[in-house]
């Protein structure tokens, strides 16, 4: 049996994972990366719009900082999101930034002097600073109050792997792709690896390291519908629930992109409406402003995707052989703009629906886009509950998010989490406590599992097909567990998913080749996703209020005072059919920004008990300080400089905002 | 999906694709034709027919896509001859008939799958495509240094490349020499000698790619530049470097 050894195993070669990679590699830890493809095909390339980072280098940006991204981030959450986190990702944001501009990220910049855009259908002349000429640019994005989306192009995601993949290929960083872990090894208290399975030749090997790293992505495959990759099937997630230890935190939090081209589901990028874009119904009408008069367009994606659906279901969609759909519409931005700026938007119009978007309009409904939820831990980034396992990006829950998340706030957040969780990493391999021998022998007994399971899936003659159970939890998840959601239909669902778990025991495979054998792929990942979809499905039903992307029609409400909690599952055994649910209360009297209204959607909601208190506490500082600087009065709010680890520590230097040496 | 042609009366059409299909895992194979027949639908992709072969007819078939939407370069191979990107290939472009076949040059891994990844971190690793800088790290609380924004765009424009291999599965020079750079090569060289955060020199890049296995093997044939699925503009760049690296 073949066995590797690391310090550091990272699950994942998207931008999380290298970028951990990268910062235990510089710490002098021995750093591989396993990765299901070539690392530079991780959907991270599939980014588009942007990364947010508050620079203030555009007009429209000044007056930008780490204060005014955080309430961004935290209304963005719909206050699910743990507000040091939170603090700790926009003080690193802007270093992230500058750090991909420094190993040569080609970040479009800024060209000082007047020019046009459209803002709310009108052209309006923007004047940028001289003095900004050649900094990076940003655009405007949903949910956030000033301009601060860094952009190359539209073509970000590409630009920003391909330049931290080309950096941690100059550190000499070992990636093994077209590598599958199936299964982590731990002892119930700590995880020493995984087991790895060799997708061309079948092979499984115990790949054992000191310090073990999911940045596995997200499970948008769970749905019919999706923007994701094919790969998006959120098998990190899988590994850390099967551990029956790792808990999974608010899995029910899954966000819908408005604008996924219909009916394929492939992304057009939020920049589109950012830079202008409108979305029209079946008359040619703008009925955005109809049901958001502030924000328009450019209220939060939950927001805008259940407006859309709303429209439609008020018979104002466009009727097609496959559905429903309504209309985007950037002609008024001008064939230049596009073919400059949205480039890759105009590629896929003309690629997959054969239209030319600088004339016509692009069919678009919403899609599953981003998964929220994902493996829960501390800030640090390391799971409370199994030591030495850490995760980061799309499927950590360290919880940025909360319940919606930003666009441009995740790839962001991808290079900022790789940034400080990958300094905690390399901070658990120098303790001594943690440089035990490890454990071969119980590596081998994981591996003896797996190829066990493995054989008694090809073994067995059964009926059912993994395709075909596969799309129908796709479909069930679509139709039960999506954009509206309520008691009845997520039970159902419920149900229905656990007969397909049960089915699943019963799949025969066409073809018994132990390498490269598709079918045998699909049949155990459908295993694991359907106990994410179970996870999901569960921790909607239960939680009966509204929040974020989650939105119940029999809870039309956001309910603070019994809702104000993390969902935690954790799957028991390997016979259960249901997680078991747990809940973390969120601490309002910690909170720098107390619940209240996001300043978009719904207004009404119940007020936690300790809401008015803390309230009253915050603007006391506040009013009290009113002569400190802005880093005292945030220092005294909601003190969390101690969590960031030094190499990301230190003020965000604007042009606006000179360093005091 | 609804599976008809739209609604003209016409019987719904119907596609061939004869598929070269070997797997080397399993010596006991050899390369063989094989061909399944798929009813057309509207917008259907190549992404989508492959699928609905492979779920259908026969899971033993191979191949790669990942983000489906022409933006990972995963999922190139030979259609009817021609290398391309299969997720962006509409069937209703495609005639009756149609043959797939793996990537050439690249190690096959079976049937349409190759392993482009290995040979681009080779490639990459080779020609040290990444920005060299003799500065200590830079301190990351300071505002960035400052780019022209038309060299910015300049530099992305050449950073569009998706590695996917349909250049060098075109080229003439690869087909006779394992050991060729190939356009995806010369773009990533282009790149950064344009990039004035790296501060190697011609000297320096005449060292990479200075000879036969570099700008001196191509053999401007140029088929590289007319299936580059993402327009990068191969043929002058590499016009571009053979003139500066005669001079280096
Ligand atoms: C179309 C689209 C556009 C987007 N645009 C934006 C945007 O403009 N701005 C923004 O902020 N965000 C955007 N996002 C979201 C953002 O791109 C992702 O959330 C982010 O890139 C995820 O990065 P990651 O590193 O966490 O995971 P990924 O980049 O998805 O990487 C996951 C990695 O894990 C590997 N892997 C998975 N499972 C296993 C396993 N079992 N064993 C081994 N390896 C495994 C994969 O091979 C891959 O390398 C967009 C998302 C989509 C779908």
């Amino acid at each position: 049996m073949k066995t590797v050894v690391t310090d550091v195993l990272v699950i994942g070669g998207g931008l999380a994972g290298l970028r951990m990679a990268i910062a235990a590699r510089s710490r002098g830890h021995e750093a591989i990366v396993l990765s299901l493809v070539p690392p530079k095909r991780s959907h991270s390339a599939a980014a588009q719009g942007g990364m947010q980072a508050a620079l203030a280098n555009v007009t429209r940006g000044m007056g930008d900082n780490e204060d005014v991204h955080f309430e961004d981030t935290v209304r963005g959450s719909d206050w699910g999101a743990d507000q040091i986190v939170a603090r700790m990702f926009v003080n690193t944001a802007p270093k992230a930034a500058r750090e991909l501009a420094a190993w040569g990220t080609p970040w479009s910049r800024v060209r000082g002097g007047e020019r046009e855009v459209i803002i709310n259908e009108e052209r309006v002349t923007l004047a940028e600073r001289v003095d900004a000429h050649g900094l990076i640019a940003q655009r405007d994005f949903g949910g956030t109050k000033k301009w601060r989306t860094c952009y190359v192009s539209d073509g970000t995601g590409h630009a920003m792997l391909f330049t931290v993949s080309a950096h941690a290929i100059s550190l000499g960083i070992d990636v093994h792709e077209r590598c599958e872990a199936l299964a982590l090894i731990h002892d119930g208290e700590r995880c020493y690896g995984a087991v790895v399975r060799n997708l061309i030749t079948g092979e499984l090997t115990a790949y054992l390291s000191r310090a073990t790293a999911l940045a596995t992505g997200g499970a948008g495959r769970l749905y019919r519908v999706t923007t994701n990759a094919v790969i998006c099937e959120g098998m990190g997630h899988a590994l850390a629930l099967e551990t029956g230890v790792a808990a999974l935190g608010n899995m029910e939090a899954i966000q819908f992109h408005p604008t996924g081209i219909f009916p394929a589901g492939i992304l057009v990028t939020e920049g589109c409406r950012g830079d202008g874009g409108l979305l029209r119904d079946v008359d040619g009408h703008r009925f955005m402003p109809d049901y958001e008069p502030e924000k328009k367009e450019l209220a939060s994606r939950d927001v805008v995707s259940r407006r859309m659906e709303e429209h439609i279901r008020a018979g104002h969609g466009v009727s097609s052989r496959f559905g429903p759909h309504l209309w985007l519409d950037i002609t008024l931005l001008g064939r230049r703009h596009i073919e400059h700026n949205l480039r890759e938007v105009k590629e896929i119009c003309e690629s997959f629906l054969g239209i030319d978007p600088a004339e016509q309009w692009i069919p678009v409904r919403p899609a599953q886009h981003y998964t929220m939820g994902g493996v829960r831990t501390r800030p640090t980034g390391e799971s409370p509950w199994l030591r030495g396992l850490f995760a980061a990006g799309e499927a950590a829950c360290w919880d940025l998010h909360g319940f919606n998340r930003l666009g441009g706030n995740s790839v962001a957040e991808t290079v900022v989490a790789g940034m400080i969780v990958g300094e905690y990493i390399a901070d658990f391999c120098d303790k001594a406590e943690n440089r035990v021998p490890l454990p071969v022998t119980l590596g081998e007994e994981f591996v003896k599992r797996e190829a066990a399971r493995l054989e008694a899936l090809l073994g067995h003659s059964g009926k059912e097909n993994a395709f075909h159970l596969c799309a129908e939890m796709q479909e069930i998840m679509t139709h039960h567990v999506g954009i509206f959601r309520q008691a009845d239909a997520l039970q159902a669902g419920i149900g229905r998913l656990q007969r397909l778990l049960q089915r699943s025991r019963d799949i025969g495979l066409t073809s018994k080749t132990w390498g490269a054998n598709a079918d045998l792929v699909a049949a155990y990942r459908l295993r694991r996703m359907l106990k994410l979809a179970i996870t999901i499905a569960h921790g909607a039903c239960q939680r009966t209020e509204s929040r974020g992307a989650h939105f119940r029609e029999d809870f039309p409400r956001r309910n603070d005072q019994d809702w104000l909690k993390r969902t935690l599952a954790f799957w028991p055994d390997d016979d259960a059919v249901l997680p078991r649910l747990d809940y973390e209360a969120l601490d309002v009297k910690q909170m720098e920004l107390p619940p209240g209204w996001r300043g978009y959607g719904a207004k009404n909601y119940v007020e936690h008990p300790d809401t008015p208190a803390r309230q009253a506490e915050v603007e006391a500082i506040r009013t009290q300080m009113s002569d400190s600087d802005r880093f005292a009065v945030q220092h005294a709010l909601m003190p969390y400089a101690d969590k960031l680890p030094s190499a990301c520590e230190g003020k965000n230097e604007r042009l606006e905002e000179p360093l005091e040496e | 999906m609804n599976n008809t042609t739209s609604g003209s009366g016409l019987p719904p059409r119907h596609i061939s694709f004869d598929i070269l299909r070997y797997n080397p895992q399993d010596p006991a194979t050899a390369p063989r034709m094989q061909t399944y027949r798929i009813e057309d639908a509207d917008s259907m992709t190549l992404f989508i027919a492959l699928n609905e072969i492979r779920e259908h007819q026969d899971p033993t078939l191979q191949f790669d896509f990942v983000c489906r939407a022409g933006i990972c370069g995963s999922c190139a191979m030979m259609v009817n001859g021609r290398p391309q990107l299969a997720c962006r290939t509409l069937t209703r472009n495609l005639p009756d008939v149609t043959t797939l076949a793996p990537l050439p040059f690249f190690e096959l891994i079976g049937d349409l799958s190759v392993n482009t990844g290995k040979w681009m971190r080779g490639m990459s690793e080779r020609l040290q495509t990444w920005v060299h800088t003799l500065e200590p790290a830079p301190d990351l609380r300071k505002i960035e240094a400052r780019m022209n924004p038309d060299l910015a765009e300049q530099i992305y424009e050449l950073d569009r490349c998706v590695e996917c291999g349909c250049c060098v599965a075109a080229c003439g020079t690869a087909q006779m020499r394992q050991d060729f750079v190939g356009a995806v090569g010369f773009g990533q060289i282009a790149r950064f000698r344009l990039d004035p955060r790296d501060v190697r020199n011609d000297e320096d890049y005449y060292a990479l790619i200075g000879d036969d296995t570099g700008v001196f093997g191509c053999m401007s044939l140029l088929a590289c530049h007319d299936v580059c699925p993402k327009s990068l503009p191969l043929q002058t760049q590499i016009a571009f470097l053979r003139r500066k690296m005669a001079v280096a």
